[in-house]
Order: C-alpha cells, then sequence, then structure tokens
C-alpha cells in the first residue's frame, strides 16, 4: 500500500488538521508516514500545501515527485488546481467549491470548474454548505477529508477513532459535529467512487 | 522504545530532552522556531526543570548557553541560518574557548527562502569554526545526534553544529526514542582560565582546536552517520549530504541503487572514504542541499582531476533545494510530467491578516510622507514587511533586523530628509536599540516608528522582549520626552494620527512614534484562552 497525498488551500484554513487526522490514522493503521508541512510566511493568508505519504513500506523522500500524487485534496477550488503537475495519470482531485477570494485577479467560477471538470476523475462539493448542515462552518476541512476517506485506503474505523482521540480534548459535542462532517462528506465521495 | 509522529524540528527537542538537557535558548526564526517552542510547550521539559527560554536575540542565546556549558551543564542554542550572523562572534569565539557542559549549536537554514533574506549555508560556518557539524538526513537521525552531539562536544570539550534545513525541520516522521538520560551536576571547568580569550591563553586554546582537527576527523571516519555503499556501476560515485540522500533513494523505489554512494551526515567531510569513492569511480555527483561544500572540497581549484557533476557544473542548479525530481534530472531520468497548471491560477502571496494594526500605521505613513515622495523609507523584518507589497506599497528597504534605523540615519547624514525607519517591536529589542543611540548620540534627524503590536507575530506570537518597556528604553537612551509619542492604530483614529506623525517628519532630530495595537491573531488567541478558562470553571 503507498498513497501519496497533497493537501492544499489557504493559511488558516486547516490542512494541517486533516493532516493529523490522517496522520494519526495511518500511524494507528501500523503505516509508515511522512508529512512535510508549510510554516512561517505563507500561512499569512497565502497559498499552502502539505506533502503527506503513506506506506506499509519505508518512505524515502519528505516530498512527492512530480507526477507520483495519487489524491490532491483541496479546501479551496484555485489551490487543487496549483498541484496538477503533481498528480498521476489515475490520479483524484477532490476539492470544496466554496472560494477564497483576497486577491484582485481571482479567476471567476466558471472558469475553475471547467478546469476542474476536465480532470477524468475529480469531486467537487461545497463543503461549507455541507459543514454548515452539519452544524457549523468550522468542520469544512473535515467534510473534505470525508470526501477523500474512500481513496485513502485506510479503515474508515481508524479515522472515526482518530477524530475522537484528537478533538477529544475539546469535547463530546465537538467530536460528534466532526463525526457528522466526516461522515456526509464519505457519501459524496462514495457516489463518486462507484 | 516509544514510537512519536515529530516534526525534524521537535525531534531535536525531544532529543534534547532525552539527552539530558539542562538548558535551551533561542531567538525564534523560521524554519527553526518549533524547536524551542516544543519545549517550552513540553510538560515532561517542565517536570526536568529545564530552563526553555526566548531571548532577545541569537547572541544573548548563545552566550547563555555558553554559560551554562561552562557551569557544567548541557545547553542547546537554536536559530535560523541569518541567527548565526548575529551570534556569530560568540559562536567563532566559542570554538577557541571550547565546552565544559556538552553545548549545541542548531542552525536551520532555509534553502529557496521560503521564509527568509537568502539562502546562506551554514556548513560554512561550522568549517570556518572548525568544529564537528552534524547534518541529519532524516528525523531519526535528527534525534539521534542530539545525544551523539552531545557525547561528541564532551568528549573533546567542543561545541558542536547540528545544522537541518527547511524541509527536515517541517516534515513529520516516526521517531522512536532512547531511555532518557540524567542531566550533569553543575561542574566548573577544570582549568578555570580556558574561558579567558586573552591572547596569551587564546594561542594556547587555538592550537588546541588545530590538534584536535584530525581527532575530528577520525570521529567522523568512523561515524555510523557516514557510510559507503558499494555499487556495481563505477563509471558513477554519489555524495549525498543530509536530506540528499532521501532524494536519491526515492529514485532507485525497489533498492539496489547501481552506483557507489557515500553518505555523509558527519563532517569534516571523512577523507578516506571521499577517496575511496574518487578512486574507484570514473565520475562523481556530489549532491548536497545548500551551497555546494563539498563539491568544491573535491574540485579544488583547477578541478584536474575527473569530472565531477553538482551546482557548479550546471548539473544541478546553483541556487533552490533539492528534490526528489531534481536528483531525477541530475541521473539522466527525466520525469514525465503531463499536466500544466492552468493559467487562470493567480498567485496568491501572503498578506497581512484583516484588521491588522500594521495596515492602518501604514495608511497614516502613506499620507504624512506623500507631501515629500516617495523613497524614504527604511523597513525591517517582521509581519510589517508585507507593506512592501501591494496595495500598501510602503517601504523601500528590507534588510537584517535592526537595519531599519541605522540605515535611515545613514541616509540622514547624506542629506535625506525626512528619513523613516519602520521597526516591529521585538526586532527594536533585538537589534535596534543599539542604532537608535548612535542617532541620539550624533542628533541625527529621523523619524522611528515602533510598530507595537505587543509580539513577536511573524514567528507565531512568542513574547516580545519589548512588552511595556519601549518608551522607557527611548528614554533611557535619551530620546526627549515630547517626542516620544504613542498612537493607537485605528482607521477612526486616522485623522489624530495624520497630525502626529506629519509633526515628528517635520522635527530636525531624533523622534520616535509607537503605534500601539495589539496584533490580532495573539489577541484572537488570548480570547479564546480565556473563554476556555472560564468554561472550565463553570464545569468545575
Ligand atoms: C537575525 C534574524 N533572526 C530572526 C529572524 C526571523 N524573524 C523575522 S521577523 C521576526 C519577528 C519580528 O517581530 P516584530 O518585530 O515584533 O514584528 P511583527 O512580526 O510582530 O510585526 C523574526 C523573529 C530573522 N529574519 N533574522
Ligand atoms: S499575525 Fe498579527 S501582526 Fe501579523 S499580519 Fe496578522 S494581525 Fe498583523
Amino acid at each position: 500500500m503507498k498513497k501519496d497525498i497533497i493537501l492544499a488551500g489557504v493559511g488558516g484554513q486547516g490542512i494541517l488538521s486533516i493532516a493529523a487526522v490522517i496522520g494519526y490514522a495511518a500511524v494507528q493503521s501500523g503505516l509508515y508516514l511522512k508529512q512535510a508541512e508549510v510554516h512561517g510566511m505563507s500561512q499569512r493568508g497565502g497559498d499552502v500545501q502539505s506533502n503527506l505519504r503513506l506506506s506499509d513500506k519505508p518512505i524515502a523522500s519528505d516530498l512527492i515527485p512530480l507526477g507520483k500524487a495519487d489524491i490532491i485534496l483541496s479546501v479551496e477550488p484555485m489551490e487543487s488546481l496549483r498541484y496538477l503537475p503533481w498528480l498521476n495519470e489515475k490520479g483524484w482531485l477532490i476539492t470544496s467549491t466554496q472560494p477564497f477570494n483576497n486577491i484582485p485577479d481571482y479567476p471567476s467560477m466558471d472558469d475553475l470548474i471547467t478546469e476542474i471538470e476536465k480532470l477524468p476523475y475529480h469531486i467537487a462539493l461545497d463543503a461549507d454548505l455541507m459543514a454548515r448542515e452539519a452544524g457549523s462552518l468550522k468542520v469544512a476541512n473535515i467534510v473534505m477529508l470525508g470526501a477523500a476517506s474512500p481513496f485513502l485506503d485506510l479503515d474508515y474505523d481508524q479515522l472515526k477513532k482518530a477524530i475522537a482521540f484528537l478533538f477529544g480534548k475539546k469535547g463530546d459535542e465537538i467530536v460528534e459535529l466532526n463525526l457528522k462532517a466526516l461522515e456526509a462528506g464519505r457519501n459524496v465521495g462514495l457516489k463518486n467512487a462507484n | 522504545m516509544q514510537k512519536l509522529l515529530l516534526l525534524g524540528d521537535e525531534a531535536i527537542a525531544q532529543g534534547a530532552i532525552d539527552a539530558g538537557l539542562s538548558g535551551i535558548y533561542a531567538y525564534p526564526g523560521t524554519p527553526s522556531t518549533e524547536i524551542t517552542q516544543y519545549v517550552i510547550s513540553s510538560k515532561e521539559a517542565r517536570e526536568k526543570n529545564i530552563k526553555a527560554t526566548w531571548t532577545t536575540n541569537e547572541k544573548t542565546s548563545a552566550e547563555a548557553a555558553l554559560g551554562m556549558s561552562y557551569a557544567g551543564k548541557r545547553a542547546m542554542v537554536c536559530m535560523k541560518h541569518v541567527g548565526l550572523n548575529v551570534a556569530a562572534d560568540a559562536f567563532i569565539n566559542s570554538s577557541i574557548t571550547g565546552a565544559n557542559g556538552g553545548i549545541l549549536f542548531v542552525v536551520a537554514d532555509d534553502p529557496s527562502m521560503h521564509s527568509s533574506q537568502n539562502e546562506q549555508d551554514s556548513r560554512f560556518y561550522g568549517k570556518f569554526a572548525m568544529i564537528p557539524i552534524l547534518e541529519p538526513s532524516d528525523q531519526q537521525e535528527a534525534y539521534d545526534m542530539v545525544h551523539y552531539g552531545f557525547d561528541l562536544s564532551e568528549k573533546f570539550g567542543i561545541p558542536v553544529m547540528l545544522r537541518i534545513t527547511t524541509r527536515l525541520a517541517h516534515s513529520r516522521a516516526g521517531v522512536t526514542r532512547k531511555l532518557p538520560r540524567q542531566q550533569n551536576e553543575i561542574k566548573l571547568p577544570a582549568n578555570l582560565k580556558q574561558f579567558i580569550l586573552l591572547p596569551s591563553i587564546a594561542r594556547k586554546q587555538y592550537k588546541g582546536l588545530l590538534n584536535n582537527q584530525r581527532h575530528f576527523l577520525n570521529e567522523a571516519e568512523s561515524s555510523d552517520f557516514n557510510h559507503f555503499r558499494d555499487g556495481k556501476d563505477k563509471t558513477m560515485g554519489i555524495i549525498t549530504c543530509g536530506l540528499a540522500y532521501n532524494y536519491l533513494l526515492e529514485n532507485f523505489p525497489d533498492g539496489g541503487i547501481p552506483y557507489p554512494v557515500l553518505k555523509i551526515s558527519q563532517y569534516p567531510a571523512p577523507e578516506k572514504l571521499v577517496e575511496k569513492l574518487y578512486n574507484e569511480c570514473d565520475s562523481v555527483l556530489v549532491l548536497e542541499e545548500g551551497y555546494p561544500l563539498v563539491e568544491e572540497l573535491l574540485r579544488g581549484l583547477l578541478n584536474n582531476g575527473k569530472t565531477i557533476k553538482g551546482r557548479l557544473d550546471g548539473t544541478i542548479p546553483r541556487d533552490g533545494e533539492l528534490n526528489p525530481g531534481i536528483v531525477a534530472t541530475a541521473l539522466g531520468s527525466e520525469m514525465a510530467v503531463s499536466r500544466q497548471v492552468p493559467a487562470i491560477v493567480a498567485n496568491r502571496p501572503p498578506s497581512l491578516c484583516k484588521g491588522c494594526s500594521h495596515i492602518d500605521s501604514y495608511s497614516v505613513l502613506n499620507e504624512a510622507i506623500a507631501q515629500y515622495g516617495k523613497g524614504r523609507v527604511f523597513a525591517d523584518i517582521g509581519c510589517y514587511t508585507l507593506g512592501a507589497l501591494a496595495p500598501y506599497n510602503a517601504i523601500n528597504t528590507c534588510v537584517d533586523m535592526g537595519a531599519s534605523i541605522t540605515m535611515a540615519k545613514g541616509a540622514s547624514d547624506a542629506g535625506l530628509r525626512p528619513a523613516v525607519a519602520v521597526i516591529g517591536d521585538s526586532t527594536f529589542t533585538h537589534s535596534g536599540i543599539t542604532g537608535l543611540l548612535d542617532a541620539v548620540n550624533e542628533k541625527s534627524s529621523i523619524t522611528v516608528i515602533i510598530l507595537d503590536n505587543s509580539t513577536t507575530a511573524m514567528t507565531g506570537g512568542q513574547p516580545s522582549a519589548a512588552f511595556a518597556k519601549i518608551e522607557d528604553i527611548c528614554k533611557g537612551l535619551g530620546v526627549e520626552d515630547e517626542h516620544i509619542r504613542i498612537i493607537k492604530p485605528l482607521n477612526k483614529r486616522h485623522e489624530e494620527n495624520l497630525d502626529v506623525l506629519k509633526e515628528e517628519l517635520a522635527y530636525e532630530g531624533v523622534s520616535v512614534v509607537i503605534p500601539r495595537r495589539e496584533c490580532i491573531q495573539t489577541l484572537n488567541k488570548r480570547m479564546r484562552d480565556k473563554q476556555k478558562l472560564k468554561e472550565k470553571r463553570v464545569d468545575a
């Protein structure tokens, strides 16, 4: 088993919490993991990404080579496209359609959707809308994790356990909220997977 | 033993806690910040009474660590690469004094300048100081090298450098812990003159350092961190330094690299191993993260020998960090990339947060200085450097910490009026105070704007050494009371703030304007923590 995942978004959108959940689940499943993060300057509203690599064998590089990522998981539509050269032929692009517009030359939604739909394997969903339905805008990143969950080759129960563990300190309500978001996203992912 | 999922930075921190550290000192700086942050937040470190603290700058960090080493305990000092420029005086001279308790200089380089002004390679500093350098290839080595580094430091009574780069600092992987060991007891140096660098003593100490060079080389030659792996295809031999080893392995997913490979993670470069590789192979490819240090050693001045491939002959780009693709190209196997970034994808540079006090300060400054024309604002390093970008376009320089005040002074000496310095509160105490004293002593005509957001924001909101002290410091340096002006940078106070700044720009002498409003990020965090505390009380 080997999964190379690029997590994408804008500084402050919570992609590192997605990484933390997958990371915990992977370690509990006895897998090797390497995860390169971005800290520092670009966290101030700039583009951020994280290279997340899972494998049942030791992993060499912290960075995913070009053309080798299995999944791009993005919480922002324009950011999902920034990393296309890394995606492999059969790779999935899974993104929220909710734009984060903090620059003057942000492209039109129509153009973004056109580009996303050019990819043979893609899932685009409004994570903010689904997060609000689940109970809070704050869990949009976990909705996206849910949408990607059928493609991760990780046991779904391990993901749920990871959420319970990582959010446990914040109380049962927060855990429930995140599990609900995960489930909602997963249903979209499963529908597209078949 | 227990396995933890740690950033390279955190692996070093945990390694230090487990290796019997007594004190860690640092000034924050990407990508080194998380080392000290980890120890400060560690319950275990608190229980063990480990001193963990942010200092005013890297030089004060280094000297405090050296003092702890003098007292016989293990100390670590952490900084980003440019921080070593600030600490260089202490660093270079500490190689002459030598150590008593183990001391590690952890320096995090930032090739590709993700968050820095340059991509200087700290290994050159280590070589300059003639001390052993350790350069881990992964998180586990980073952890293990702290133990080993302290041992090496105590064995030879010498400071040791641990050099990492951004990718390792900020990448997470599983790390297996060692059994923790005790801290040292207080123990004075056997020779109480060891740390007195009077010429007569320094000359002796220096001879000792020179004499130790062959021992450092022997250590590197037999180190487990350096190893030679033979290969059948002798048309090329490969030398990797630090992290580059992984990028090489990545290109041979099924193992079996056909070429002989020398992995270097400890310096001075192991001569015998290098010689063996050089003699056995027709050419050598050098993969190193940073400047071509080993490559230059191999080439010498004339490069009369075999073909050496690396950053100097263009096999690898001369600048920027390595990655698996660059290594693939160097090995002659182009990576197939079928997809391009669509043209509609726009750049998204970092920007000041919504509601940031710096925004209001810059709108006042831009308006106040408009009548004099552009090009008069000497700025510094911090979140406020983003004022260089649109829509603010408010500043004209950013060189090194503290340079705003002294450059403004120099320009004012040249006749540029008004000359304005813009500096953050943490940067001011880091390196701005001495420059302000120069200006006061010479009655220079400058206006210094000290942006006081009560934190070191750029690196994640560490406490600022300047907190609640700025006016007193300025007064103490001799800035006139009536020319120390505090304003509150808020849009609704724009007009009154504008009047204040205009007055001070017109003043012929040293004036200080202090826009004071807390950073939005630390304010929000404080509010969240308060709320949590309240909830806890209600629960109880
Ligand atoms: C010598 C050196 N040390 C550390 C850094 C990293 N660094 C850049 S800005 C900064 C903090 C600046 O804080 P402050 O001046 O208060 O400005 P703020 O970010 O809060 O606006 C630090 C630590 C550096 N660039 N150079
Ligand atoms: S972190 Fe603080 S100082 Fe930096 S841009 Fe945001 S509000 Fe401003």
